[in-house]
């Protein structure tokens, strides 16, 4: 089968981006990866757009934003809640893949701060079961992941500062990643005193509202090493749904969906020992304990021995597993639809060894991860990447 | 190749056009194929449906089984009894919920193999372990309508 790279990638600074139109936070992002693969906006066959919306003024955006940056090709807009920028990456693979498009563009952007705090807070809440957990119950997104925290924190016998510790090393990489909203340091006090959003899960536990664009553009093999140097190879991808109401959900100690779809990237991408496989994973910490339970969804750490990774200090760039060395959601910042193409071009900057000081990893391997998860587990995409070399 | 750029803007807040049109947006949401559930609530009770085939119980209820999509369901009403599993309490609340003091979000096992998400009703929160016995009940809620919550046994 003939394979699809990256020839191309694009990233806009995150955070509060009141200074910009969802439409110009894309091109910024956009720009970048014309320019990256120097190739041109008639070149691009195709181009998908990641974005939940509702939050932001255009009910339209994979159409606003393609006329903004001048693409006229076929398009569409992908929801799969936070797993939006995976799925826009998904339909953008499948088209090249397919030999419908020999390129082809995936946007992933997300203007969440063009509404006031508490409209976001309600808007995430709906992010379920609508009636039988918003409606009823009054459920907040840091409060589905809370329900997992406790049952975790009480089966594993972990403490809130094990959390933390997911917290600290995110900040510790966000400070070193000119892109990443907070660029501070946190210390285990900063974390463990702050106020709690939905107990046990406190202010630094949680990732924060953000606005922000990402984009890759993909292209066929046999006219990918004419773009691009360095080009990075989608291996495989694995998908899979969860249940809506967290009730019909087994255990509450890990995402069964981000199982799922692990088992079916490894499988298709031949990968027989995660833990040996990779120079990087990209894992969807909106929350601490969702890094935590990534580790164990992903294979890396046995069920219950995710935290000791965290206490090991072994997910720092220099360890055994390098997880989120560009801050991740927590401190990069988690604009809904374009954390899975963020994802995709921390992952393209690493392997092509051009990450910032004090956070590139050591890729000898030549193969990286992302784990992109919608919602509390209801969308799961993993994603495998290789220099191919 | 070139390398990725991009220059940090100062944010001026008074660049901002604040939207002159407002949307309400309130949902009617159908619920006829399941009023057997909402006459249930009115009359003190539980409901949940399972299907006459393969068993299954419905909750929250539903009117068609998928495994066995030519089969019908029966209405039965559950017992109540639960064990919790796990619990949250929601500090910042949506701001639908804002006038509610911080509530307590639970999932309680049904004695029969069902689980069930709703607020668990209690005096002192740190009274709560997981593992504890709880009762499901109906209730009426100072919005005027009848739903369900978890109570300590």
């Amino acid at each position: 089968m003939k394979r699809v790279a990256i020839v191309g990638i694009g990233h806009s600074k995150f955070g509060k981006r009141m200074d910009v139109t969802i439409n110009e936070l894309a091109w910024e992002a956009v720009k970048q990866a014309l320019d990256d693969s120097g190739l041109s906006q008639k070149d691009i066959d195709f181009y998908s757009v990641g974005n939940l919306g509702f939050w932001s003024e255009e009910l339209l955006p994979a159409v606003t934003i393609g006329e903004y940056c001048g693409l006229r090709a076929g398009s569409l807009k992908t929801e799969a809640a936070c797993a939006s920028g995976s799925a826009a990456i998904k339909v953008a693979y499948d088209s090249v893949l397919s030999g419908n498009s020999k390129i082809a563009m995936a946007i992933g952007v997300e203007k969440m701060y063009d509404s006031p705090n508490p409209t976001i807070i309600e808007l995430i809440g709906r992010a379920g079961n609508y009636f039988w957990e918003f409606e009823n119950f009054g459920l907040t997104f840091p409060g589905y992941y809370a329900l997992y925290a406790t049952r975790y924190l009480h089966e594993f016998n972990a403490k809130e500062e094990d959390l933390c510790l997911a917290s600290i090393k995110a900040h510790h990489y966000g400070s070193l990643n000119p892109y990443a909203q907070f660029q501070k340091e946190i210390t285990m006090e900063d974390c463990i005193k702050a106020r709690y959003i939905a107990w046990p899960l406190k202010l630094y536990d949680s990732s924060p509202i953000t606005d922000g664009a990402a984009a890759i553009i993909l292209a066929s093999e046999d006219i990918a090493k004419k773009i691009s140097d360095t080009p990075v190879y989608i291996d495989s991808q694995g998908y899979a749904t969860g249940s809506a109401n967290l009730s019909r959900r087994d255990d509450f100690t890990g995402l069964e969906a981000s199982r799922r779809a692990a088992a079916i990237a490894y499988k298709n991408a031949k990968i027989e020992s995660p833990r040996s496989s990779f120079d990087l994973f990209e894992v969807h910490d909106c929350f601490s304990i969702a890094e935590v339970m990534a580790y164990e969804d992903l294979g890396i750490a046995e069920r219950g021995k995710g935290i000791e990774l965290l206490r090991e200090n072994q997910t720092y760039h220099d360890g055994r597993y390098p997880v989120n060395v560009d801050g991740g959601l927590k401190a990069k910042g988690h604009p809904i639809g374009a954390t899975g193409v963020s994802m995709a071009v921390e992952i393209t900057k690493q392997l092509r060894n051009e990450a910032e000081r004090g956070r590139q990893v050591e890729i000898r391997k030549g193969r990286a991860i992302s784990h992109n998860v919608g919602g509390t587990g209801h969308y799961a995409y993993v994603t495998i990447y290789s220099r191919g070399d | 190749m070139p390398m990725l750029q991009f220059t940090l803007e100062v944010i001026k807040l008074d660049d901002i056009f604040f939207d002159k049109r407002t949307l309400e947006l309130k949902y009617q949401i159908p619920l006829g194929k399941i009023g057997e559930f909402f006459r249930g609530l009115e009359n003190g009770k539980i409901m949940a449906t399972k299907c006459i085939e393969c068993g299954e119980i419905y909750f929250p209820p539903q009117t068609n089984c998928p495994e066995c999509p030519n089969s019908g369901v029966e209405w039965i009403e559950l017992s109540g009894e639960a064990i919790l599993e796990t619990y949250t309490i929601i500090n910042v609340k949506p701001t639908s919920f804002s006038k509610y003091p911080d509530y307590v979000v639970a999932i309680g096992k049904l004695k029969e193999g069902v689980k069930v998400l709703s607020w668990l009703n209690i005096d002192d929160q740190k009274k709560i372990r997981i593992g504890m016995k709880i009762f499901l009940r109906v209730v009426k809620r100072e919005e005027d309508y009848y739903t369900y919550e978890f109570f300590p046994e």
